[in-house]
């Protein structure tokens, strides 16, 4: 998850500001003229690119034919760790897992992020406030994971205290199987919102507000101006939002790291951290190379469909 | 994705290394130095006692001086491995019985038998069995133990007093699998509910518990150090076929299956908290706050129970149990050296100086833990006895040898990962203890 912040950054840049095509010089100078400058300034993000993202993926990928422990040479199984895998209940029960998380993060991140930017738009103008609802996401997911897991505590969390103040029975939040998924995607949900909400306003910024005069004029309802002006304008960016949220939660790792690892069972065994268990606990790297391979596999598919389906590279406000 | 980043983070550190080449940076070369040997262990606690043997060891050998470097559990594991990688681990290194095996077979461990051959190191001086669980299937002998621990009951006083429970009782308890025998009478007796009624008078409450008799640390893995095992280990159940270097479990033996089923039994009937009550806070903290009577845990915990303030702790040995005697899991560390090592021969000398009483005693006077030498540990007991706690619950099962040997056994990793979502489904009460056999059958299936 961590991972992600800069290029979502990134892609919110480039959804927000999408530039629209600009006439100036002929096309063929300007694009000559350009190019060694252009591969100048590239070249250090590429080169970031190379050896981060492509030399891994591809001896990954290699890794995941592989039976390794790294003390010691790899060795060729072919496709012995995928057909292990498909066989592996636990790598099924990851999915599902992974599944309840990023629902219950997507549409509630969304909604409520939504719902908070049309507050932020609307009512509540003080940077105070619109700065204050992105403090938690300044703090590291390990630090906002612990904070929660001692406020969540059953035997001594202040939160069971209140809970049982009122006559109800204590929440194991962490520690039953019914909880462990939801609490976390919760903790998750409150890191994030202020993030998603900040994207959404911005897109909400972008609106033009003729339009909202216009809907005035013909007196349209406040929900009439919602349904039909706000959120078909809003769409690449709540598209923006739901594929980030979607990515970035299929990732969960640290959250489940430091607290329930895995457990209850394996009610909180999500694919990342079962990937981190099969290697790094393990030593079995070939099997969690084989595994991380899916995920990404799964990632590039969510990416796609979420873009084509919800149209996310085109404006309707061209 | 993130695992996948991980080897080629030196590849692209070395990368940029060579991109900043003119800053001067070419690494830290390993001859500086001659004779520095490096050593690392992760208990902070004991830190300051080996930072002193690695003094007196200097004094006695002044062309081999010694850094030591404590890290946690956690960091401890990652950072070796990647230092294995690298090629920059440490030359000595504190090592545990989950974990060497797999060194051995990835050939990171240097055999000591020729040092110590030269230098006729006599391993008679160690509690019994513990200079056995450093040699390999293959007969080599790869570490020299440094201590040693074992279970018992840790007990609030004041509890037991209102319940009319005696010391005498309470040092006496006997158990069985079928109705828990005394002991599970006195966990009874000890558990509290909200009405002030006891587990054992009509009327108890068993959803509205203010004290439980018995603390829980988790369900226990396959291991159930410091849960199950001091009960199990008195049925004549083992957990292979033979220790060390088993090659098959035992998970589906009823003996085994009765016992886990018993002790699943306890929080059924309300005597101790509910398995998903204990993710989070730990089991001494819990005990501390007056919501456990009894705790059974390890000799390696005697330093944080003895430090809560309010409260009046006894120590009592464990139940005996269906043969009629004690059990308790004898676990120990011990000292490695790493065979990328470039000066062997010091560091052979400094694991046997570790190993000897010399060093041993210097650790045994910080109360900390138990030394494997056995002067040491006599040391040891009277350390903590001048400061005010009698260990002798947790040193008897020793002198009685009324202990059995922690399961050694390669791929330890992935019989746990197998076994702790099968025992924790069993004590959460989702599963019956005949799961197990299920279990059994994958952790089997690893070794074939």
């Amino acid at each position: 998850m961590t991972t992600t912040a800069a290029s979502r950054a990134a892609r919110a840049d480039t959804a927000l500001h999408a530039p629209p095509g600009r006439a100036g010089k002929p096309f063929w100078r300007r694009n000559h003229g350009d190019l060694r400058i252009a591969l100048f300034f590239i070249a250090p993000a590429l080169l970031g690119f190379v050896t981060f993202y492509v030399v891994p993926a591809v001896r990954g990928t290699y890794l995941s034919f592989t039976e390794y422990s790294l003390l010691g040479e790899p060795e060729w199984v072919g496709g012995a760790n995928y057909a292990a895998i498909a066989k592996d209940p636990l790598f099924w029960n990851a999915l599902a897992v992974t599944g309840e998380y990023v629902l219950i993060n997507m549409v509630l991140q969304t909604v409520l992020a939504l719902g908070l930017a049309l507050l932020m738009h609307r009512v509540a103008k003080s940077t105070l406030i619109r700065g204050a609802l992105l403090l938690p996401y300044l703090m590291a997911n390990v630090i906002a994971a612990l904070l929660w897991f001692w406020l969540l505590d059953y035997q001594i969390g202040i939160v069971n205290h209140f809970i049982e103040a009122l006559g109800l029975p204590r929440v194991a939040f962490f520690g039953s199987e019914a909880w462990a998924i939801p609490t976390q995607a919760l903790i998750n949900t409150w890191r994030h919102v202020g993030y998603t909400a900040l994207l959404l306003f911005a897109g909400l910024q972008a609106i033009p507000r003729q339009i909202y005069e216009v809907a005035d004029l013909d007196g349209a309802s406040p929900f009439q101006t919602l349904r039909r002006i706000t959120l078909p304008l809003l769409r690449p960016v709540i598209a923006l939002v739901v594929i980030v949220t979607a990515i970035g939660s299929i990732q969960i790792f640290d959250t489940v790291a430091v607290t329930t690892q895995g457990g209850p069972v394996n009610a909180s065994r999500v694919l990342q951290f079962y990937i981190y268990q099969k290697a790094f606990t393990e030593s079995d790297f070939g099997y969690g190379s084989a595994l991380a391979v899916i995920l990404f596999v799964i990632l590039a598919v969510v990416a796609f469909v979420q873009m084509k389906f919800l149209r996310g590279n085109e404006s309707d406000l061209d | 994705m993130k695992m996948k980043t991980a080897g080629a983070t030196a590849v692209a550190a070395a990368a940029l290394l060579a991109l900043s080449a003119c800053s001067g940076g070419g690494g830290t070369s390993s001859e500086e130095a001659k004779g520095e040997l490096n050593y690392w262990l992760w208990d902070p606690n004991q830190r300051p006692a080996y930072q002193q043997c690695a003094d007196d060891f200097h004094k006695a050998n002044p062309d081999i001086t010694v850094k030591v470097t404590q890290r946690g559990w956690d960091d401890y594991w990652a950072t070796l491995t990647n230092g294995f990688v690298a090629g920059n681990a440490p030359d000595i290194f504190t090592n545990h019985l989950t974990k060497y095996p797999e060194l051995i077979k990835t050939k990171q461990l240097l055999p000591l038998d020729e040092a110590l051959k030269k230098d006729s190191v006599d391993l008679s001086i160690y509690n019994e069995g513990l200079a056995d669980l450093w040699v390999g299937e293959d007969g080599k002998r790869y570490g020299l133990p440094k201590d040693w621990d074992t279970v018992a009951i840790f007990y609030n006083k004041k509890m037991t007093a209102d319940a009319g429970i005696s010391e005498e009782q309470i040092k006496n308890l006997s158990w069985n699998p079928k109705d828990g025998g005394s002991y599970e009478k006195t966990i009874a007796h000890l558990t509290v509910d909200k009405n002030g009624k006891r587990g054992d008078e009509p009327g108890f409450d068993k959803n509205n518990v203010a004290v439980y008799g018995l603390g829980l640390n988790g369900a226990g893995g396959g291991l159930g150090q410091t849960e199950w095992s001091y009960l199990t280990g008195t049925t004549g159940w083992t957990h292979t076929d033979k220790n060390p270097w088993g090659t098959h479990f035992n998970y589906d033996d009823p003996k085994f299956q009765q016992t886990i089923a018993w002790y699943a039994g306890l929080i059924d009937k309300g005597y101790m908290p509910k398995l998903e009550t204990t993710v989070g806070a730990s089991t001494a903290d819990i005990f501390a706050a007056g919501k456990a009577a009894i705790n059974v845990n390890g000799s390696w915990t005697i330093g944080q129970y003895t430090g809560y303030k309010d409260i009046n702790l006894g120590i009592a040995p464990t139940p005996t149990g269906v043969n009629g005697k004690r059990a308790s899991m004898l676990n120990g560390l011990g000292d490695t050296i790493w065979s990328g090592t470039k000066k062997p021969a010091a560091a052979a000398k400094f694991v046997e100086y570790l190993g000897s009483a010399a060093c041993q005693d210097v650790v045994a006077s910080k109360a900390v833990v138990f030394p494997a030498v056995k002067t040491s540990s006599e040391k040891a007991a009277a350390a903590f006895q001048a400061k005010g706690v009698d260990v002798t619950p947790f040193t008897q099962p020793v002198k009685d040898g009324a202990t059995f040997l922690f399961p050694i056994a390669d791929k330890a990793p992935k019989v746990e990962g197998i076994m702790k979502p099968a025992v924790d489904a069993v004590v959460a009460g989702k599963n019956p203890a005949s799961s197990l056999t299920q279990g059994n059958e994958q952790v089997n299936a690893l070794f074939k």
